[in-house]
């Protein structure tokens, strides 16, 4: 099935270099191409930019017919609105808190594991990295019950903690990070060594650096996870204090006497921070994940 | 949640280290490592995970105390549980729905994307954005969007003069409504892999198959493709097993209706365990899924001799 190496069969051997205009041509398939890509962009985006219109209308034109992109005037005061509809600050600087301290958590102790699986000797290893690895196939889903049950048992239902440590300790990044500390030749931190670094040192000052875009797609990717994540809020906090952003929008998705505009300001919100990420970053992100096929999907 | 890229680099590939430190060994330090680590993994991923199992063969209640029923829950979510059946029936729709559509659509438009178009870049952002936003806000927007009266509807209305079907309302539409959202959501990942396989594919190789007269079609179906096939495997396998866990795209646009019509696996473990706060049942959902998961995803390893290719 792999390159088809027969001999040319002389009825075909007209290709190379197209006769007829061999830049009109191309240059205008290459155009419209182009146009029509655009075109399937901009529908792809619609939602988007659906989305954000309707948070600048006002409540009786986000349903109008025919559909109209823009109301007669802009209303940001839409924005503080839905600020005050529900503590919608209160619950991004809450996704803030859990997303930073588990991304925090889980770049620390990857790093540390990972450093123990691709740098030091010890017995077991091969195993230990094995029950890992396995338990990489589990899905969330199995672990959500009994997780519940601890979470309820440490009376930590409703706590920052409970959003934060279930996850931050996957096997995930150990993997990812293992993987690239593998890369990364020994000489150099046995260089270290015989300057008199330590174990902790050479983790921190030769191979942290050296790693620094495999750090930073791990983060990112953890930041997202937890900023998105759904189902675990939804089990473990019942109260404001601790709500985040994603069951935030499903509170107000369910409240009575639907607000669209409202609800639309507040969804443009909840994407701002990640949107922001990907797009200062998007260059790291696109390496990332064409050299692992990371991603939470 | 991240599950991850096992297949792609064979673990321990690398041996290192002089003798004398192979002797001696690293593990105190290892330990000291491995410790915070592998603390939070006990805790949280294998304690966890033996309970979920133990749970399952229990009626587990919120409050007060567990029976074991053995195969309790298990026979009854076969044999008698209607809700389950049809819980299983949606997702695999589901996924025999959202998993070829995803891999075509991302498929075609990074092969696309993927040659002269100008400012590439910014279209495979463009659609990777929505991955990465909280599915809870997609499903909200498109709530807006299919809703009577929405802008599909009033679009339709104002062009066609006839309206559009109430999407989220109807047992027949709330389904493609939900693999609509998703596929909008998540085809943008394996967008970027494919997108970066192709650009790894040696133009040799494809400027040889065109000297040979190979047309477009069969430069890209016996060249490209093949090229491609480890990329498809991997992409295939982790879009899959992301299909059977499929719930917060239904949970927020349909809430798993109108009647059970988008209820799915893992709706139906939500609504099980914290609804009806009956825990041993649900973990036995969970495993249920989790058998479903390895099962398809085994299925795959051992068909992938078939098509996939790993040499150059």
């Amino acid at each position: 099935m792999t390159s088809d190496t027969r001999a040319p069969s002389p009825t075909l051997v007209r290709r190379p270099a197209a006769p007829v205009g061999p830049h009109g041509r191309h240059r205008l398939r290459r155009t419209v191409s182009q146009v029509l890509l655009t075109l399937v962009g901009l529908g792809f985006a619609m939602p988007l930019v659906w989305m954000v219109a309707s948070s600048l209308k006002s409540g009786g034109e986000v349903f109008s017919t025919p559909p109209k992109l823009l109301g007669d005037q802009l209303l940001f005061s839409n924005y503080t609105q839905a600020a005050d509809y529900l503590p919608f600050g209160r619950f991004m600087l809450n996704t803030l808190l859990v997303a930073v301290a588990g991304t925090l958590i889980t770049l620390v102790t990857s790093a540390m594991s990972a450093y123990a699986f691709a740098r030091l000797r010890f017995r077991f290893r091969e195993a230990v990295f094995l029950l890992y690895l396995g338990t990489l196939m589990v899905p969330q889903e199995v672990v959500v019950v009994p997780m519940f049950l601890i979470m309820k048992n440490l009376g930590w239902v409703n706590t920052f903690q409970a959003l934060i440590l279930p996850w931050a300790f996957t096997a995930f990044g150990t993997f990812l990070l293992r993987q690239f500390f593998l890369t990364i030749p020994t000489e150099l931190e046995e260089a270290a060594k015989i300057d008199g670094a330590g174990h902790w040192r050479i983790l921190t000052r030769v191979i942290a650096p050296i790693a620094a875009p495999a750090f930073a797609v791990l983060a990112v990717f953890t930041f997202i996870t937890y900023w998105n994540s759904f189902l675990w809020p939804l089990i473990i906090t019942n109260d404001t204090s601790t709500t985040t952003v994603p069951l935030g929008l499903n509170l107000f998705l369910g409240q009575n006497g639907q607000e669209w505009q409202l609800l639309m300001a507040a969804a443009t919100i909840s994407m701002a921070p990640t949107v922001l990420l990907v797009l200062v970053l998007q260059k790291y992100l696109v390496r990332g994940i064409a050299l692992s096929g990371l991603g939470g999907r | 949640m991240a599950v991850a890229a096992a297949p792609v680099v064979p673990p321990g590939t690398k041996r290192r280290g002089t003798k004398e430190e192979v002797r001696r060994g690293d593990g105190k330090v290892a330990l000291g490592f491995l410790t915070p680590g592998a603390l939070g993994f006990l805790a949280f991923t294998l304690f966890p995970v033996i309970a979920s199992l133990v749970m399952s063969f229990f009626d587990w209640p919120v409050l007060g105390t567990p029976t074991f029923t053995g195969f309790g829950n298990y026979v009854e979510l076969f044999t008698t549980d209607d809700t389950f059946r049809t819980a299983i029936v949606n997702t695999l729709l589901f996924v025999v729905l959202y998993v070829p559509v995803n891999i075509v659509v991302s498929m075609g438009l990074a092969v696309w994307i993927s040659p002269r178009i100008k400012g590439r870049r910014y279209y495979r952002v463009l659609f990777f954005i929505p991955a990465v936003t909280p599915m809870v806000g997609n499903a909200v927007v498109f709530t807006l969007l299919l809703t009577p009266n929405g802008l599909v509807d009033s679009a339709m209305k104002s062009w066609f003069g006839v309206g559009a079907p109430n999407f989220l309302g109807s047992s027949a539409w709330a389904m493609p409504a939900v693999v609509l959202l998703s596929v909008w959501q998540g085809f943008g990942y394996n967008l970027l892999v494919f997108s970066a396989a192709l650009d790894a594919v040696p133009q040799h190789l494809v400027e040889a198959a065109e000297i040979d007269g190979a047309g477009a079609f069969r430069r890209f179906f016996n060249v490209v493709l093949p090229l491609l096939s480890p990329s498809i495997f991997f992409a295939t396998v982790l879009t899959l097993i992301s299909s059977f866990q499929v719930f917060t795209q239904s949970y927020v646009l349909t809430g798993g209706g109108p009647g059970n019509s988008t209820t799915t696996l893992v709706m139906y473990l939500y609504q099980s365990g914290f609804q009806f706060f009956r825990l041993g049942f649900a973990s036995a959902i969970a495993w249920v899924l989790f058998v479903f998961i390895m099962i398809i995803t085994a299925v795959q390893f051992i068909g992938q001799k078939r098509w996939v290719h790993y040499d150059q």
